[in-house]
């Protein structure tokens, strides 16, 4: 009887103790995360323009988002574009340095600290430098090109190449994901490329049969990482558009979204736009679930327990 | 570290010996070689940037790249600027007090995440992750709202940094990545000593957790030092409240065909970054590995 007693008291001192070490969250889940979570998905049935009170107002900003906002089809090609194309040239490249990276022999800690840095470039300061670097007229980047006598791309002020231009950038800071390629590349065990070299495989072979395996879950990690932050892709493309298109001001000054012909334009750039600037408080949280939906698709791929990407156990 | 592709050829003197050196130092120049290609493409744009930094304003705008002459007293304009030193204040309080109290409110949470068994843990850590995955701008507009229109606080930096007493998703997942790997013989020997939860995690798991530690901190503090989107929603009306991610983009506005300033600020904004990166190089690549690798 007593045993049970103090077993009893035990388990609620040991559950008293979790929540007192988890109440920092508990608390920020539920006033950060949980709380606005609910009030969007409410305000995207009512009108709300920032002043009384919001009134209900069933599927409207639904069939305007979706039916007639001219801006909301154009963004969200331009995310799935980044998405696909951005990814897909980071985990390439990211691996194709990760791989250069564990061949240097001399020099490697110089070499690997000129990759990451571009990583730590902060975005505004890196996408303002690469709109002057890649300016048609005045750019070294189009004069080397212009001397090599290859044609060069208006990048940021032509519309077909200005997403390009934003996954160049992107790739630059690849310097996340070659860290993460590394450690992965470096505990494939060695005795398998010995076998494999015995075999008579050659590189390809050894890269397709030996490191790929070995390797694939850190490049699904990879994959499925870049994905969601390629959805989320905001500051980048706002301040190339604002500053190719000449149009800087924080303030007051009007400027067209997505310069240039809305080819930079994303979703969370729509957030802000229907919010911020048109008080449609209604419609930007249309669009903002349409993030969230895309963006826990995503996470929960991330979190399949059996694709090992994120164990959640020991 | 040890590299899985080191198959050095054994220096001998027979000629097939000859042939597999000849072979390895092919391979050294190679391998070499395309190291410093891709080394180019990830430094020459931060040499354009310092160049085109000390160029006077009419260079900018020709095709030369070496600056004529250099213009040192480009970098002391951009601090007479009106408002330049407010945003390094801000942008300071905003990424030191910020990182100061993630990384306390987070730290028990991540202990617990990663030492403790309990009903829900699971549960709790993809609620984690999903907190971590989510878009800050699918909340923007009802913490807009909270935010300005209860507490009045919009014009300010405080609605970025109060909710980082509350600790910070990324900040608890790496941290909990990271206490994974202590072993559990060092808090079990605690507890037979006697010691309370909380005296195990500050006398025994603190320490041992440094390096961890100093990972978030770092990747909290430059994530505060790069936001755009916060600042904008919340101080975007207010210059005395700017941090210099935002008004970095606003001084391109108010200096209209002075790229060589702009760059000068660039430079300025970056520079803090790649500094703290150069002593704390080790704790960043910790970051970053625990972000993918660690299970």
């Amino acid at each position: 009887m007593s045993t049970t007693y103090t077993l009893r008291a035990k388990h609620r001192r040991s559950a008293l103790r979790t929540l007192a070490f988890l109440s920092p969250w508990l608390i920020g889940f539920c006033v950060f995360f949980a709380y606005p979570l609910i009030s969007t998905v409410y305000f995207s049935f009512t009108h709300y323009d920032g002043f009384g009170a919001a009134t209900f107002d069933g599927l409207t900003n639904w069939s305007y988002v979706f039916g007639e906002y001219p801006l909301f089809w154009p963004a969200l090609r331009n995310t799935l574009w980044l998405v696909i194309v951005m990814v897909a040239c980071r985990v390439v490249f990211g691996l194709g340095v990760g791989m250069l990276i564990t061949k240097i022999k001399t020099g490697v800690g110089v070499f690997r600290t000129l990759f990451y840095l571009p990583y730590l470039a902060p975005p505004v300061a890196a996408t303002l430098g690469f709109v002057f670097l890649l300016n048609p007229g005045t750019g070294p980047v189009n004069s080397l090109l212009g001397d090599l006598g290859i044609p060069a791309p208006d990048w940021f002020t032509d519309p077909s190449w200005s997403k390009p231009a934003l996954t160049l950038l992107a790739v630059w800071g690849v310097g996340d994901l070659m860290v993460i390629f590394m450690a992965a590349l470096l505990d494939v065990p060695t005795e398998q490329y010995e076998a494999a070299e015995l075999d008579g495989a050659s590189p390809w072979q050894r890269f397709r049969y030996v490191t790929l395996p070995n390797i694939s879950p850190i490049v699904m990690f990879a994959v499925v990482t870049g994905v969601i932050q390629a959805m989320q892709s905001y500051t980048q493309p706002l301040v190339a558009a604002k500053v190719a298109s000449g149009n800087m001001g924080n303030s007051g000054q009007q400027f067209e979204p997505g310069y240039p012909d809305k080819s930079t334009l994303t979703l969370p750039q729509l957030v802000y736009n229907l919010g911020f600037q048109r008080f449609d408080y209604g419609s930007a949280c249309v669009v903002a679930l349409v993030l969230f939906a895309l963006s826990m698709a995503f996470t929960a791929l991330l979190m399949k327990r059996r694709g090992g990407l994120v164990q959640a156990g020991e | 570290m040890t590299y899985a592709f080191d198959h050095a050829a054994a220096p001998t003197a027979t000629p097939a010996g000859r042939t597999a050196r000849r072979k390895a130092l092919l391979r050294w120049i190679a391998v070499h070689s395309l190291g410093v290609a891709a080394a180019l493409f990830f430094v020459l744009p931060f040499v354009f940037l310092l160049l085109t930094s000390l160029m006077d304003g009419r260079q900018t705008l020709t095709r030369d790249l070496i600056p004529h002459h250099w213009a040192w007293s480009n970098y002391r304009a951009v601090f007479e600027t009106p408002g330049f030193l407010t945003w390094w204040k801000n942008t300071l309080l905003y990424a030191g007090l910020g990182t100061v109290l993630s990384v306390v409110s987070s730290v028990p949470v991540a202990y617990a995440l990663a030492k403790f068994r309990f009903r829900g843990r699971n549960l709790s850590l993809m609620l984690v992750i999903s907190m971590m995955m989510l878009p800050p701008q699918v909340i923007i507009i009802p913490m807009y709202l909270f935010w300005a229109k209860q507490l009045d606080l919009s014009g300010t930096l405080w609605p970025l940094i109060i909710p980082l007493a509350f600790g910070d998703a990324f900040t608890i997942f790496l941290l909990r990545q990271f206490l994974l790997t202590i072993p559990n013989e060092y808090l079990d020997a605690a507890r037979v000593d006697g010691c309370g939860e909380l005296r195990t995690l500050i006398k025994v798991v603190l320490p041992m957790a440094r390096p961890g530690i100093a990972a978030v901190a770092l990747f909290q503090f430059f994530y505060a030092w790069n936001d755009y989107f916060g600042p904008q929603i919340y101080a975007s009306d207010t210059p005395a409240s700017w941090t210099l991610s935002y008004g970095l983009e606003s001084f391109k506005g108010a200096h209209h065909t002075d790229w060589n300033l702009t760059m000068a600020a660039t430079v300025l904004v970056m520079a803090p970054v790649i500094l703290v990166f150069f002593f704390a190089q080790k704790a960043f690549v910790e970051g970053v590995t625990l972000t993918g690798v660690k299970g």
